[in-house]
């Protein structure tokens, strides 16, 4: 009865959701007021329902209702709670009904801020999104549906992915896609200005908050997404350029471009159809890895289980939204004309550009390598990958001179920079970072010009982003600092120390591939690692061979390591545990291979040891982007800025 | 801004989408090799994991043999990867491996983790053999018989269906041959 239920409201959500798009656009088109007012008990109800319907799905999991086929395929009985509730986002039909409900909470805290905009922008703002729903409803409903049922019902389900159970994994889409869908805001906005003619410094100050929120949130889960490939696949890699986390990457490149732009278009006016272009290109690229993803076009360890309707459906959901958008912004952006002669290269607005030129190139090749294995299959050729070497050829060299340009542009103010107070603002940050970068270098032996070069770009980053906080600290600030100056210095530093430790981690990781007998040692770099062998122990829905290893360094031993491999009944490869002792300064990475003594688990095995420098730094890094965004979000002055504006808007319109 | 340059955008996906149309209309396929019945190109290169002997076409060509290019950093070699296990495993014909572009010790810790079907890699590091063989990315594959001549190309992972419809057939045609 409940899946019914749970059914049922998503056909209502999906009635809702036309409504929302279609009332509020009329209404706005035609200025019949009242209609556009239906935008917020739309866009309320529409959440209502949606959220009861991922609850009826949550309760089939958690009741372990194995009459739903959603559930027999993606739980069992052994399966914990913890799992069974995440399990919900475990494959296609489910993730797309997260998809849909996390677009159901953007909406509604954007139908709740609408009262600041002026209406008929808000009106538009809600519509489009309401048409996004519609959208990926009638793809839920037509193609996915995860409430269908099993007659007779299933004994016992088979099981979630193990790999999906690992609790990284269970914030890591969540994230991803809170990012991916909040781009669909800074979507509408755009939308909203081609239809009403009207972008302005208000304009971008309403969408900056948003893009700003969705572009964190998207940091967030790339990071988590990196975590988890270190510590599940054994590999001791953090990034792999699959098409999947391209899929991710490409938005957040495109998305960074934009909080970038948008600060031009509200500081200077300026750039506007630019702006616009990119608020379209970040949802195009998020709707884009929906499809990769999806759809089965391209050959990824992510990908979704396929069906060749529901790629033509995701198809038709892109052609209609890009498209459609495209068209409207050749129609109508012609009117934002403003200058780009004015813009001198040597001021704050000059050096913005510029960084956007590299994000999008950066963008562009990433998707070039993405896309290519699919062009390639187009014309008649068969599905291939095109790997790092292509992307770390391309992309390194793209994104070296932005790393320069963060500290450049903090010390160049808008309209014209002043050479005198570059050269007496940037001279401390450069100091400090040569004499860092020759002392790293310096310590770094073989590795000298990697390790000398990216801490040179690293701490030049983070010092020239401190310099004014530094300086507020002090007391010897010029201005005091707003909660979006300290949000930027922090997510710069950010930058900083994920270069710092990308640099270091590649140039400097050692690795070695051993077999060990019960008792035997081996030594890499500073560490001896002794294996004590392998046991046998069950868990709730597996059974794992846990390894112990123990490090040491100067014959201090410091940690017992416990790589694992977890054997689930519904899966014939058994998962890698990886086992890490973490420091900030490295990380002593341990994962199991296989036995080697005619599967013998208590013989000798091989074992991968790796010592990873600075790897942490990595993920520090993403996270200092991320609060530092939403610092930045959180500043008085959008709100303030937006009552006051909503304040002169509703004045004019009374007038 | 003309109105040229704000249609770009338009333009590009446009095309875009006319290229995923047809991606999800294709199955992954073969298109004729211009090399298809021609001699295969000699190398000789360093064979994995043992730099210090050499492999060429002549030890590839003393019995009918797949060659298949792959890549421990590509990602739709690891979905052809048990397929070619399970070859392996059957014995049918000796799978030699042209490991493309790749680190050796990358490349031998990926076999010993998904495990080895070649009965040797040769190490094409800087993709110039690759070159000569005509190939677009990694994986591909070509059948080669005991004159040295290419029978047959898969580009992309070969699949179920193809081996048993298509390489199979032909395999032990050009086996019974040449018995």
């Amino acid at each position: 009865m409940i899946p019914e239920l749970g059914h049922f409201a998503l056909c209502l959500a999906t009635g809702l959701a036309l409504v929302q798009f279609v009332v509020p656009m009329a209404g706005a088109v035609t200025r019949r007021w009242r209609w556009a007012a239906v935008a917020q008990p739309a866009a309320v109800g529409q959440f209502i329902f949606v959220a009861l319907s991922y609850a009826a799905l949550t309760w089939a999991f958690v009741v372990k209702d194995f009459s739903v086929l959603y559930v027999v395929n993606n739980a069992n009985d052994a399966l914990p709670l913890m799992y069974r509730i995440s399990a919900v986002w475990g494959a296609h039909e489910g993730s797309l009904l997260l998809w849909v409900l996390i677009l159901a909470v953007w909406t509604l805290a954007v139908s709740v801020s609408a009262r600041r905009l002026p209406s008929d922008v808000g009106a538009i703002v809600i519509a489009m999104m309401g048409a996004v729903s519609l959208a990926f409803l009638l793809f839920t409903l037509l193609t996915s549906n995860p409430f269908e049922r099993l007659i007779p019902a299933a004994a016992d389900g088979k099981d979630l992915n193990p790999l999906l159970q690992d609790p990284g994994l269970i914030i890591h889409p969540p994230m991803l896609y809170m990012g991916y869908v909040g781009f669909s805001v800074a979507f509408a906005f755009a939308i909203a200005a081609l239809v009403t003619g009207r972008l302005d410094t208000a304009w971008a100050r309403w969408t900056r908050p948003w893009t700003t929120t969705a572009w964190l949130m998207l940091t967030i889960g790339i990071a988590l997404g990196s975590w988890w490939a270190y510590s599940e696949l054994g590999w001791g890699g953090w990034w792999f350029w699959d098409p999947v986390e391209n899929a991710s990457f490409m938005p957040w490149l495109v998305g960074t471009a934009l909080i970038h732009s948008l600060a031009v278009t509200e500081k200077r006016g300026l750039l506007k159809s630019w702006t616009v272009l990119l608020a379209i290109s970040a949802f195009a690229l998020s709707l884009l890895g929906t499809f990769l993803v999806r759809s089965g076009v391209l050959v990824s360890v992510h990908a979704f289980a396929t069906d060749p309707q529901r790629g033509v459906f995701v198809l038709a959901i892109f052609t209609i939204f890009v498209a459609g958008s495209l068209l409207l912004y050749a129609l109508r952006a012609g009117q934002f004309q403003s200058s780009t002669s004015g813009i001198a290269l040597f001021s704050r607005e000059g050096l913005l550009l510029l960084n956007n030129v590299f994000l999008t190139v950066a963008a562009l090749a990433v998707l070039l390598g993405t896309l290519y294995p699919l062009f390639v299959d187009a014309m008649g050729g068969g599905k291939l990958s095109v790997g790092p070497p292509y992307f770390n050829a391309v992309f390194v060299p793209l994104t070296l001179p932005l790393v320069l340009l963060v500290g450049l542009a903090s010390a160049v103010s808008w309209k014209r920079g002043k050479t005198d107070r570059v050269t007496t603002q940037l001279r401390w940050p450069l100091a400090i970072a040569v004499v860092v970068a020759l002392i790293a270098a310096a310590l770094a032996g073989g590795h000298w010009l990697a390790v000398g070069l990216s801490v040179l770009l690293g701490v030049w980053a983070i010092a020239t982003a401190a310099y004014d906080p530094v300086r507020t600290v002090l007391g010897r600030g010029r201005v005091r600092l707003g909660r979006a100056a300290w949000g930027m210095s922090i997510a710069h530093m950010g930058l900083g120390v994920f270069v710092i430790g990308v640099g270091i981690v590649s140039a400097a990781s050692i690795e070695k591939d051993v077999r060990l007998d019960v008792g035997e040692s081996e030594t890499l770099g500073a560490y001896t690692f002794t294996f004590e062998g392998v046991r046998e122990a069950p868990g709730p829905n597996y059974t794992a061979r846990i390894g112990a290893v123990e490090v040491s360094r100067s014959d201090r031993s410091f940690a017992t390591l416990a790589p694992e491999k977890r054997f689930y009944p519904s899966q014939e490869n058994p998962m890698t545990e990886a086992s890490t002792h973490i420091s900030p300064w490295r990380d002593v990475y341990v994962s199991l291979g296989e036995p080697l003594q005619d599967g013998d688990v208590r013989g000798a095995w091989s074992v991968r040891l790796y010592v990873k420098p600075f790897i942490r730094w990595i993920w520090l890094g993403s996270f200092l982007m991320a609060l530092g965004g939403g610092i930045a979000a959180s500043d008085r002055r959008y709100r303030l800025t937006r009552e006051r504006d909503s304040r002169i808007a509703a004045g004019a319109a009374s007038a | 801004m003309s109105k040229a340059r704000l249609l770009a955008p338009l333009a590009v996906v446009v095309v875009l989408i006319a290229v995923f149309g047809i991606g999800l209309t294709l199955k992954p396929g073969e298109i004729p090799s211009p090399l298809i019945d021609k001699p295969a190109p000699a190398f000789s290169l360093p064979v994995l994991g043992q730099p210090d002997q050499l492999i060429g076409l002549d030890t590839v060509r003393r019995e009918v043999s797949l060659l298949n290019v792959w890549a421990s950093w590509c990602v739709a070699c690891r979905v052809e990867h048990p397929l070619l296990m399970e070859l392996a495993a059957r014995d049918v014909v000796p799978i030699y491996g042209l490991n493309y572009k790749d680190e050796a010790g990358a490349a031998l810790r990926w076999l010993d983790r998904h495990g080895d079907p070649y009965v040797a890699s040769a190490q094409d590091l800087s993709g110039d053999v690759a070159i000569d063989y005509g190939v677009y990315g990694a994986p591909e594959t070509f059948l080669i018989d005991r004159d040295g001549v290419i029978r047959f190309k898969q580009i992309g992972p070969i699949t179920p269906e193809v081996l048993e419809d298509e390489l199979l057939p032909l395999i032990r045609q050009l086996q019974g041959a040449a018995s």
